[in-house]
Parts: C-alpha cells; sequence; structure tokens
C-alpha cells in the first residue's frame, strides 16, 4: 500500500462535506481530483487521518456564465474549463491556462478548485484567477466568506483557507469589451512544471492608447505587477513601453531557487514572459477593435 | 482494517470486491482482479503506464483510489480486442510498424490513443504529440508510436465508411 492509512468519507451533499470538515478539523484533507493530493500521499508526505472525498459532491461541480459572471464549481474538472464554448469566447485567458496544465489525463480529473487551493508556484489557474480579478467562496459549517484572488495566496503552498473551510466557488468578473489577453510560460519539457509563467489583459481605447492592463506573474505568490499596470495605463502600445513594464514588474519579485532553476532564471525569465505576454495581449487587444480577430 | 465494497465494470464484465480505502485503484486492478495489463510505473503521475478509460476518458489509475471507481465503467487494455484471435487496429498497427519495444509503456499509450481516435477522428501530428505528451516512452523515440496512431486512424474511418 502506498499512502498511508485514513478513513475515507464520501458525502454527498456540500453541508455534509462542511460537518465534516467541522468535525476533524486539521486532521482531514478534502479530496477533490487527487492529482496533487494523491502523489503527496503516496509519498507519505501528507498522511491525513481523515480524507474526504469530495467527487460525489454534484452540487461542487458546474460551471454558469448566465450572468456577467462566470461561476466555476470547486470540482469543476480542468478539462471542462479547456472545452466550454462560453469560456473560450468570453474568457479565453482561463482556457488558454488550463491547457497548460499537466496533461490530457491529468486535466481529465484535476480540478480547478483542487488547483487553487493546492497554490503550487509553478501552477497556472492560480495566476490566471490573479489577473482575471477572480474572489474565492469559502465555506465553513456556519461562516462564508468572500476572499479576492489575490488575498487568497498567502506563499507557498498556502491559502486563506481555515482548516474547516472549504473552496467552494470561483466567481470571474466579465471583462472589458475588447480586451486582449495572453498566457506564457516555460517549462523544461512540454507539459512539465512551470518554472515561470505570465498572464496579461490589456484593452485600448479609439485612438488605440491602453485603457485596461493587467499583469500578473508566477512567483512564491502569483503577484498582481499593479505599478508596471498603473505604468501601462494611457500609453501607446510599444515594444519600449513593454519592456519597461516588465521590468518593473520582475524588480522585487519573490522567487525560490531549486534543482530545476535558480530565482535568478525565474526572475529574468518572467520578465522576457512578462513582454511577450503584454506585446500579444495588446496584438490581440487592437485586433478586437478592429473587428478582425476570429 | 475497514474495507468498502466496490462495485464496477470493467471492460463491460461486473467486478466485485471489498478494499481497504488507500488501495489505489491500479494495485486494486492488478493484486485483486488479476488484471495486469495495467502497469505501473512511477506511482506518481508523471509516466502515464497506469492509464486506464474511466467512463470514456483517459485517466492515471495511480491517482484514484479504488473505492473511487465503485459505479464506474473502466477500460483497461484488456478490453481492447474484440476476441481471442484479433487486435485492435490500434494494436495492429503498433505491432506492424514497431510502435513499441519493451512494451512497458504500451498499453497506457494505446488506451490514450483510444481515446484520442473516439474524440478526434482524424487527429494532426501537433495533436497525436498533445495527447501523447502524458505518456513516457524510453524506447521508440515516439516516431513510430505516432505513425501507428496515424495508421490506425485511416482503418478505423475505412471500416466506418
Amino acid at each position: 500500500m502506498k499512502p498511508a492509512k485514513f478513513d475515507y468519507h464520501d458525502p454527498t451533499s456540500i453541508d455534509e462535506a462542511l460537518g465534516l470538515m467541522s468535525q476533524f478539523g486539521d486532521q482531514a484533507r478534502p479530496l477533490a481530483g487527487g492529482q496533487s493530493l494523491v502523489p503527496l500521499m503516496n509519498f507519505r508526505l501528507i498522511r491525513p487521518a481523515h480524507l474526504i472525498d469530495l467527487n460525489g459532491v454534484d452540487e461542487l461541480s458546474y460551471l454558469s456564465a448566465e450572468d456577467a459572471v462566470l461561476r466555476i464549481g470547486a470540482t469543476t474538472r480542468q478539462r471542462q474549463l479547456e472545452r466550454s464554448a462560453e469560456i473560450a469566447r468570453r474568457w479565453p485567458l482561463l482556457r488558454d491556462a488550463a491547457a497548460f496544465i499537466g496533461h490530457i489525463q491529468i486535466r481529465n480529473r484535476g480540478t480547478v478548485g483542487g488547483s487553487l487551493a493546492h497554490a503550487f508556484p509553478s501552477a497556472e489557474l492560480p495566476v490566471a484567477m490573479v489577473t482575471l480579478g477572480a474572489s474565492m467562496l469559502l465555506r465553513a459549517k456556519t461562516t462564508r466568506r468572500s476572499v479576492r484572488a489575490e488575498d487568497f495566496f498567502l506563499s507557498t503552498m498556502t491559502t486563506a483557507l481555515q482548516p474547516e473551510e472549504l473552496l467552494t466557488e470561483i466567481s470571474v468578473p466579465e471583462l472589458p469589451a475588447n480586451t486582449g489577453w495572453s498566457y506564457q510560460e516555460v517549462s523544461r519539457r512540454y507539459g512539465d512544471f512551470a518554472l515561470a509563467g505570465s498572464a496579461s489583459l490589456l484593452a485600448v481605447d479609439g485612438k488605440g492608447d491602453i485603457r485596461y492592463a493587467r499583469l500578473a506573474l508566477t512567483g512564491v505568490t502569483p503577484i498582481r505587477a499593479r505599478k508596471a499596470e498603473e505604468s501601462l495605463v494611457g500609453e501607446r502600445p510599444s515594444e519600449a513601453l513593454f519592456c519597461d513594464a516588465a521590468q518593473r514588474a520582475t524588480e522585487n519579485l519573490e522567487q525560490d531557487s531549486d534543482i530545476h532553476a535558480s530565482a535568478e532564471y525565474r526572475r529574468a525569465a518572467c520578465a522576457a514572459l512578462a513582454r511577450r505576454a503584454l506585446t500579444q495581449a495588446a496584438q490581440r487587444a487592437s485586433d478586437s477593435m478592429k473587428g478582425t480577430l476570429r | 482494517m475497514s474495507t468498502r465494497q466496490v462495485c464496477l465494470t470493467i471492460n463491460g464484465r461486473e467486478y466485485t470486491g471489498a478494499v481497504e480505502p488507500r488501495k489505489l485503484l491500479t494495485d486494486f486492478l492488478r493484486d485483486d482482479l488479476g488484471l495486469t495489463g495495467t502497469h505501473v510505473g512511477c506511482e506518481q503521475g508523471v509516466c502515464g503506464a497506469c492509464t486506464v478509460l474511466l467512463n470514456g476518458e483517459p485517466v492515471r489509475s495511480c491517482l484514484l483510489f479504488a473505492v473511487q471507481a465503485n459505479g464506474a465503467e473502466l477500460k483497461t487494455v484488456e478490453g481492447m480486442a474484440p476476441n481471442a484471435t484479433e487486435l485492435h487496429p490500434l494494436q495492429e498497427k503498433f505491432w506492424e510498424l514497431h510502435g513499441l519495444q519493451c512494451g512497458f509503456c504500451t498499453p497506457g499509450i494505446l488506451l490514450t490513443a483510444e481515446a484520442l481516435l473516439k474524440e478526434i477522428p482524424h487527429p494532426s501530428e501537433e495533436q497525436i504529440r498533445e495527447w501523447l505528451s502524458g505518456n513516457l516512452c524510453r524506447c521508440t523515440g515516439y516516431q513510430n508510436i505516432v505513425t501507428a496512431i496515424h495508421e490506425a486512424a485511416k482503418t478505423l474511418s475505412e471500416r466506418r465508411t
């Protein structure tokens, strides 16, 4: 047997799951897609006494974009993001980021909420959600609160989630009309963990000047580059402008070194990716304004 | 030791078993049911050797607990050939075109390829490589695997017409 012993619980409703979370607190781990948790359990790096399997909680799995906000149930599979025509049309950044997660076999099981709650530094969805200004609904047996993506990620594999809480829903606001997008990352091999990544959203006005800018980077936590964003608004897109913004964005970017890459490398790669992300997003924004974007 | 009852359909046949919740689906298939066609490689979701089709979708069976497959429909490599004397077109082409050497990764690759051809009957080379990226092969260099999948796609579409 690879994992250590645990008691298995398979609730069928959110209330039942929250009851179990409240009963077992930090002795429990919720199991969503298991694409990160089960390897850690197989290595016995994590030995939860109670495993609360959320896969039978049907009310946690949905995509709804009926109003201006996209609502994603926490156990929605990553592959569903990738396949949704509505997301491709209205939140293409999310589709592009999802396509970088592991491999198809992983995305078939891996969930949106699971990736966010795991908060692995090289993960795609956390940086995408920070860029999109998403918010997370955190529920416990008697409480519910909404936390902005920017405030949700605290450190490597550490989030604002309390032991008794579950991330139940992610909501993503509508983007301004004609927003261009880009998701960029580098990894040693296709599908491997990203060494660095960057996401951007840009919109331009009738004169071609930038009127809306979002830029975020992978790091110890996914981080929004607010100073860089501010330096872009009101300006005309250009290579020099984007180089400068990418520099600003990565100046004090906290990064870790490991066997795969040094912190310096990751910082430099983030700067290059930020520049590429801004350039591609600007091009798409401008094409969209001209009505030429397919 | 507390066990749970698992009942599932594998390759069209119903199986039941009592499992400890921590038993991985791969180990259940191999050790409890004797379905050793599903291979165990890295046991951490990286190599793809243990890929099976869960309700039609390729997934890592080393990252699922057997108890989670309760009520599911599973397909393993044992279920690919139509009978004892014929092979599935994918198996046929892998054999003919040297899509394998040691064969360790082959069951996982065949099932991934089957799911691919079901979703995209005429995949481009890029699409084949995208789908195969989750299955490691250390012998072939993938070249003949890609060719075999292309050829199997042709056979399958000829059969449909």
